[in-house]
């Protein structure tokens, strides 16, 4: 099959989308330009015009307020925010209004809406352009979160976002773009919801989210050169989340290691992990483990980059860290099951 | 334009049922059947008759927290408005919204919401749809028309009577866009203390930018909550508020239904010929506080005064003197049957059921994109 990278299977759904559905259409910063978006919309206005791949003023509240109004009206808008840092002007029409809709007039009236964000990390951008803020958002009833980590699920979560009656935040990741995978020419779907297990494995379950899950396949590697047979889950939807494959795995392996993109406190690892300990407590042998970002802005220089964002070293260690401790259920057992 | 006598019979009626309703559920506030926050349009009955008078079933209204006049205007059930407020499963919003939260989408009410400004962007998306369906039907070229390729679309929800003559208010509407020459009307209605919300700015420039079929009626009630316009602005200029983004504005007095109607019909004829949005201000006054059944007297010696001034301009008896100056004088058996109206709506909506006292999951996310 052909390979196509992350960028250019993000453009590929678009084209599609807009194609097929005549209510489709694509509204935010920068959607005529290069800079912004890479190659994930580019020449799209070319192909559909720029009544369809509307390039707006730096209106961030009002433009996808106009989104949400559009899809109550029966349009399929895909509103774009090219850094997710710039979005937190329009979380008042993202949280208090679309997410709430269907709720507030018990289903008579919906808003199918993506709402794509692009986390633009790296690059000594700093911290007003780098930050991954998933964790805030599926934080609010009514709203889907999605986190594509590769090309394949880049463009099926697009399209299954596109579906979707409801406001769908589909996060990409600048760092992804090149990223390359085999992508079927046709249209498909990765249904929301389901998490995707990247590697089978006996000793622990390592959870990745976005490009951690990318990562966390490469820690992957450095174990299983070590003898450590890791699970790789890429949870891929983080609302509603896979529940069901991630506590499989914690209760199979016994020793999770969750990574995530975002900052360690009330994050989407945390969330996973408090979820794992109600439901699995007693079939741990370790405490789950995240490996998150520092609780701190994004710095700018170079040298404090490397340092700020983890990366596959940070989840081998915890890994490691996770197999050196003292198994606890084992040895709770031998004691005779005190606890 | 029709305003002879019959006409203002009925704009008067519609400012009378408005301003019955929201007493009746005055009292209620007061004697605690209705415990959420109520925002009461008593006073301002002219701006949302006058102003829905020129509108099309098709057309969308979006309002705010104090938006019972604007559903009232729009057609919306005022059965189903007393169960709304009382918390009844049969409300308008199945007792999900409460007073600040009206839907009835059949009508062109999409929602209303108590975010101040929330829903003036979403007004402008809805123009936006419009044109855009519109302008799909312009270039109808075989691409994106057929009725398969529209499925799903609000026109073919069964939401709406869509107006086209073989469409009517009883049966689903089945018509695409192709079908609808012409573009809906968006009117986002909005207090003064609106025009201080950036995001409404933003809204404006858009809708001029994109040369939307909206209206934008600011409904100048002189107080944001407590604060009178002059504790928050050096410019007693709203209506000038969208000249900065190109959007032609002008003032009307708030409590002259015709005066309302006439200015807001030529705002909805440019706007759906496609000459782009428009901004009216309405000077008007609300009788009640910001918030609950009170004359809100306690804000204030300026206030007192003012109401007593603004009671003298009562927007009904208004509309009465005019019909008296036109012979018409006993309106008592009108008013006699509005009484009716309003007992036996009130009435039925009582008799409904609460929600069950469980927690209901339902609709938080929806299962389908057309669920009515």
């Amino acid at each position: 099959m052909r390979r196509l990278n992350y960028a250019q299977a993000i453009r590929e759904a678009h084209a599609q989308l807009l194609k097929s559905d005549p209510r489709a259409f694509v509204i935010g910063q920068g959607l005529w330009s290069p800079w912004y978006a890479g190659s994930s919309l580019e020449d799209l206005d070319r192909e559909f015009g720029r009544d369809r791949i509307v390039d707006s003023p730096v209106s961030e509240n009002a433009v996808t307020g106009l989104a949400v109004g559009a899809a109550l009206a029966g349009l399929r808008p895909i509103v774009f925010h090219p850094r997710m840092d710039f979005m937190l002007l329009a979380v008042d029409p993202i949280v208090n209004q679309a997410a709430n809709w269907s709720y507030l007039f018990a289903g008579q009236v919906g808003v199918p809406l993506v709402i794509r964000a692009v986390i633009n990390r790296g690059g000594e951008q700093g911290a007003q352009h780098s930050q991954a803020l998933h964790s805030m958002f599926m934080h609010v009833p009514g709203l889907k979160v999605v986190m594509p980590a590769n090309a394949y699920d880049a463009k099926g979560l697009l399209f299954a976002a596109f579906d979707d009656p409801n406001p769908v935040l589909y996060i990409d990741d600048r760092w992804l773009y090149s990223e390359t995978s085999e992508v079927p020419t046709e249209p498909y779907r990765v249904p929301l919801g389901a998490a995707a297990v990247r590697r089978e494995g006996r000793d622990l379950t390592i959870i990745g989210i976005s490009s951690m899950a990318v990562e966390a396949q490469k820690a992957s590697v450095l174990l299983a050169a070590q003898g450590i047979d890791c699970e790789v889950i890429d949870l891929r939807s983080l609302k509603p989340w896979d529940k069901a494959t991630v506590l499989a795995s914690a209760r199979k392996t016994g020793r999770v290691v969750v990574a995530d993109p975002g900052w360690r406190t009330a994050g989407a690892a945390a969330e996973i992990a408090a979820e794992i300990g109600e439901q699995a407590f007693l079939e741990l042998c370790a405490p789950v483990v995240r490996v998150t970002l520092p609780d701190a802005p994004a710095p700018t220089t170079r040298s404090e980059e490397e340092q700020y964002y983890p990366g596959a070293k940070q989840i081998e260690a915890a890994a490691r860290s996770l197999l050196e401790a003292p198994a606890r259920r084992s040895a709770a057992l031998a004691g005779g099951g005190q606890r | 334009m029709p305003q002879n006598t019959d006409w203002l019979v009925g704009r008067w009626r519609t400012m009378l049922t408005i301003r019955r309703t929201e007493e009746t559920i005055a009292a209620m506030v007061e004697s605690g059947e209705v415990r959420g926050p109520c925002h009461l349009y008593i006073g301002q009955e002219a701006v949302a008759a006058g102003v829905c008078a020129t509108l099309r079933a098709e057309d969308t209204v979006w309002g705010g927290h104090r938006s019972h006049g604007h559903y009232i205007a729009k057609g919306g059930s005022v059965e189903r408005l007393f169960a709304e407020v009382l918390g009844k499963t049969s409300g308008c919003s199945s007792g999900r919204g409460g007073s600040m939260h009206l839907a009835a989408p059949e009508i062109g009410i999409l929602g209303t919401v108590p975010i101040v400004g929330g829903t003036v962007p979403l007004a402008v998306g809805a123009a936006f749809a419009a044109k855009f369906q519109a302008r799909q039907i312009a270039n109808a070229q075989g691409n994106f028309t057929s009725p398969a390729s529209t499925a799903g679309s609000y026109a073919q929800c069964g939401h709406a009577p869509c107006g086209m003559p073989d469409c009517s208010r009883d049966s689903a509407c089945r018509h695409t866009f192709v079908d609808h020459p012409g573009a809906a009307v968006s009117v986002a209605f909005f207090g003064d203390g609106t025009i201080e919300e950036g995001h409404v700015h933003e809204a404006m420039n858009l809708a001029a930018l994109y040369k939307l079929p909206v209206v934008f009626i600011c409904e100048n009630n002189l107080y944001s909550s407590h604060m009178h316009w002059s504790e928050r602005r050096l410019a007693d200029n709203l209506y000038r508020a969208g000249e900065f983004h190109s959007i032609p504005g002008e003032r009307v007095d708030g409590n002259d239904v015709e005066a309302v109607y006439k200015s807001a019909a030529r705002a909805v004829a440019r706007a759906r010929d496609g000459g782009g949005p428009s901004l009216i201000e309405c000077r008007t006054f609300r009788w009640r506080g910001h918030v609950g059944a009170s004359f809100d007297l306690d804000v204030g010696v300026k206030r007192r005064g003012e109401l007593s001034d603004w009671l003298l301009k009562d927007p009904i008896r208004h509309a009465e003197e005019r019909l008296a100056a036109r012979g018409l004088t006993d309106l008592s058996q009108e008013k006699a049957d509005t009484e009716r109206f309003i007992e036996d709506a009130i009435t039925a909506a009582r008799a409904e059921a609460l929600p069950e006292p469980r927690p209901n999951m339902a609709f938080v996310w929806r299962e389908t994109a057309c669920a009515v």
